[in-house]
């Protein structure tokens, strides 16, 4: 019993920032219709930075956390106006295969820069796990979990209550009516590939010092955050939110019960099972196959 | 004339072996011809039924470590009490399997994934892969994981006294040359039916061909069914070429290189793959003599790509199609008013 709990208590704490992978992921899919394949080499870029801050310039770890999610937003800004603004109303699979020129050459250029050593970040939390009774997490993972909920709850912020937020929810439902309205959507599409990329970055940048930084952490990032958003049906910011707490459950309890060699397996099997049950995602209202 | 040249080339390809003694260059023509093979098969997916299969390694791996198994026998315990085992099998049937099991592999796929489509279809065919990479890492007993199925034999064809080795490089490339061009007969005899003009049609239009009464998912499992098994075939002869296998083969950057092939070659054409497969092909090999790290090879890889969708958006073939028919319609027009004037012919 204690150990299904302890389970359990694992599967919330990731599930925060498997969330924020996924909404930065559905956004720019939903308003911009772009497969962002350079989503998880962002998440990689976030933990770089936070390495480069943290060990190399000893800056403070949580201002460096706000600085990494702010280069964040600025590379995702500059690769949406350098490759993408070109392409508006190019169909998908365009800008998917641009999408994917721009993942090779960034994933190539961190393991130039930072060869493939797996890299250390230190945190500033106690070493000694929290302790509740049979239970324990570690401080930083704790830190980790309200870290995403801030943040999750910052986006939903901007997107229902703010004027940019209103734009991009436009944009969303019909971008034509939206740009006679006077929404500019090359503006809209800037924001809302800066602001996914700043999520995917500040995901990597909490994740950094919880595990090792590599090269390839970007890859298995981006498989979870693409299994994420088909569970909750692309373009669905709630479902991307419940979707990335499904894909923790599913895979922990897979890893602990079943077997923890197939841990990055059980999203996959799980997008197959669904996609057997309920092609659209789990929250799918309607439109959802391209 | 022009129906004779493919002919023409085709055989200078064959009478390669014939003058050409250094084996490294004997190795690349080989090598590049197994991902012509396979950038072929993806082309029939992508480029005349225009899904963008991004798990298409998976049918490569699957045709590869198929063919291995078979060829080397194995014997895995399903559960305690319960084994199954298989002896080894020539390698002619082993690679019979491998084309065999990578075409059920298609159809199961097919099947289960055209209920969606456009990056549905992507993110799914993705998983697809990934999911098989992890199998072939995770189960140690049948794959040997990472350390890999070593000692895979070459294939012999013919009878005891009369037997041909296929273990050297001259004949190896024979064997892939024949493979190919086979492959392509295949292709473009099906692209020209019935079946490739339902393909082509649900490429354009999707309802418009729903409506005139095209089974949609049933050519596109077939189409599936088709590139799934050739790709297989392209993974049983590297996996008898190179006679090592591991998990690595099912890796994403392979997908990529055979999509970077054939969308520069140019999709739904029928060179494109082969035009895409020479040039990218020896890119890597010019860059070696550059001696630059494989990291700035993949990241030429990647610049490129992005170039190609920006200035050649329907790949080569089309725009060297273009070009001719433009000059050759410059140079009628020139001959028309030259008559029209009266003027003297040149």
């Amino acid at each position: 019993m204690g150990e299904l709990v302890q389970h359990l208590l694992n599967a919330t704490v990731l599930g925060g920032t498997y969330a924020l992978l996924g909404i930065g992921l559905t956004l720019i899919f939903g308003i911009m219709r772009v497969v962002n394949f350079t989503h998880g080499e962002l998440y990689a870029f976030g933990a770089y930075c936070m390495y480069a801050l943290v060990m190399m310039m000893g800056v403070n770890f949580y201002v460096a956390l706000v600085l990494a999610t702010l280069m964040g937003v600025a590379l995702g800004a500059a690769v949406e106006v350098l490759l993408l603004s070109r392409l508006r109303g190019a169909d998908i699979d365009t800008t998917m295969l641009v999408m994917i020129g721009a993942w090779i050459v960034l994933q190539n250029t961190e393991q130039l820069v930072w060869s493939g050593v797996a890299l250390s970040i230190h945190n500033p939390f106690p070493a000694e796990p929290f302790v509740f009774g049979p239970l324990s997490v570690s401080w930083n993972r704790v830190f980790v979990f309200l870290a995403a909920i801030a943040l999750i709850a910052s986006t939903y912020y901007i997107i229902n209550k703010t004027k940019l937020g209103k734009a991009m929810r436009a944009t969303f439902q019909d971008r034509n009516t939206a740009a006679l309205m006077g929404v500019r959507i090359g503006r809209i599409h800037t924001a809302t590939f800066a602001l996914g990329s700043g999520l995917a970055a500040s995901a990597g940048a909490l994740l950094g010092p919880v595990f090792v930084v590599a090269p390839t952490m970007g890859d298995m990032a981006a498989a979870k955050a693409f299994a994420i958003v088909i569970l909750g049906g692309l373009g669905n910011i709630t479902g991307a939110t419940l979707g990335g707490f499904i894909l923790a459950f599913v895979e922990e309890l897979g890893a602990g019960y079943i077997s923890s060699g197939y841990r990055d397996a059980m999203g996959f099997l799980l997008i197959i099972i669904i996609l057997l049950v309920k092609p659209t995602g789990l929250f799918a209202q309607k439109e959802r196959i391209g | 004339m022009k129906r004779y040249w493919p002919w023409a080339l085709v055989v200078l390809l064959a009478s390669v072996p014939l003058w050409l003694t250094d084996f490294y260059l004997l190795h690349i023509l080989i090598t590049t011809g197994i991902f012509m093979i396979a950038a072929m098969s993806l082309n029939l997916l992508l480029g005349y039924t225009g899904q963008l299969s991004l798990g298409h390694v998976a049918f490569f791996g699957i045709g590869a470590y198929t063919s291995a198994l078979v060829a080397l026998g194995f014997e895995v315990h399903i559960l305690p009490e319960y084994t199954i085992s298989l002896a080894p099998k020539p390698v002619w049937f082993a690679m019979l399997m491998g084309v065999v099991v990578a075409g059920l592999t298609g159809y199961a796929i097919g099947k289960l994934s055209f209920r969606v489509r456009g990056a549905y279809f992507v993110i799914v065919s993705i998983s697809f892969a990934e999911v098989v990479r992890l199998v072939a890492v995770n189960w140690v007993e049948l794959t040997q994981g990472p350390m890999a199925l070593n000692n895979i034999p070459a294939l012999t064809l013919g009878a005891a006294g009369w037997e041909v080795s296929f273990l050297r490089k001259p004949a190896f490339y024979s064997l892939v040359l024949v493979v190919g061009v086979i492959c392509y007969i295949v292709i473009a005899r099906l692209v020209d039916s019935r079946a490739g003009r339902a393909m082509i049609a649900l490429r354009e239009n999707e309802s418009l061909a729903m409506s005139v009464g095209i089974d949609v998912t049933r050519y596109l499992v077939l189409a599936t069914v088709v590139s799934a098994a050739m790709a297989g075939m392209a993974g049983s002869l590297y996996t008898h070429y190179i006679r090592i296998v591991d998990p690595d083969i099912f890796l994403f950057v392979y997908t990529v290189t055979m999509v970077i092939m054939v969308v520069t070659g140019g999709k739904g054409t029928l060179a494109g793959p082969v035009v895409g497969g020479a040039l990218f092909g020896a890119i890597p090999e010019v860059l070696r003599a550059f001696a630059i790290a494989p990291e700035v090879q993949w990241m030429i890889y990647g610049i490129l790509m992005i170039l190609v969708v920006y200035f050649l958006p329907r790949g080569i073939i089309p725009a060297v199609e273009d070009y001719l028919a433009g000059r050759k319609k410059r140079t009628q027009a020139t001959k028309n008013a030259l008559a029209d004037s009266g003027a003297p012919r040149p």
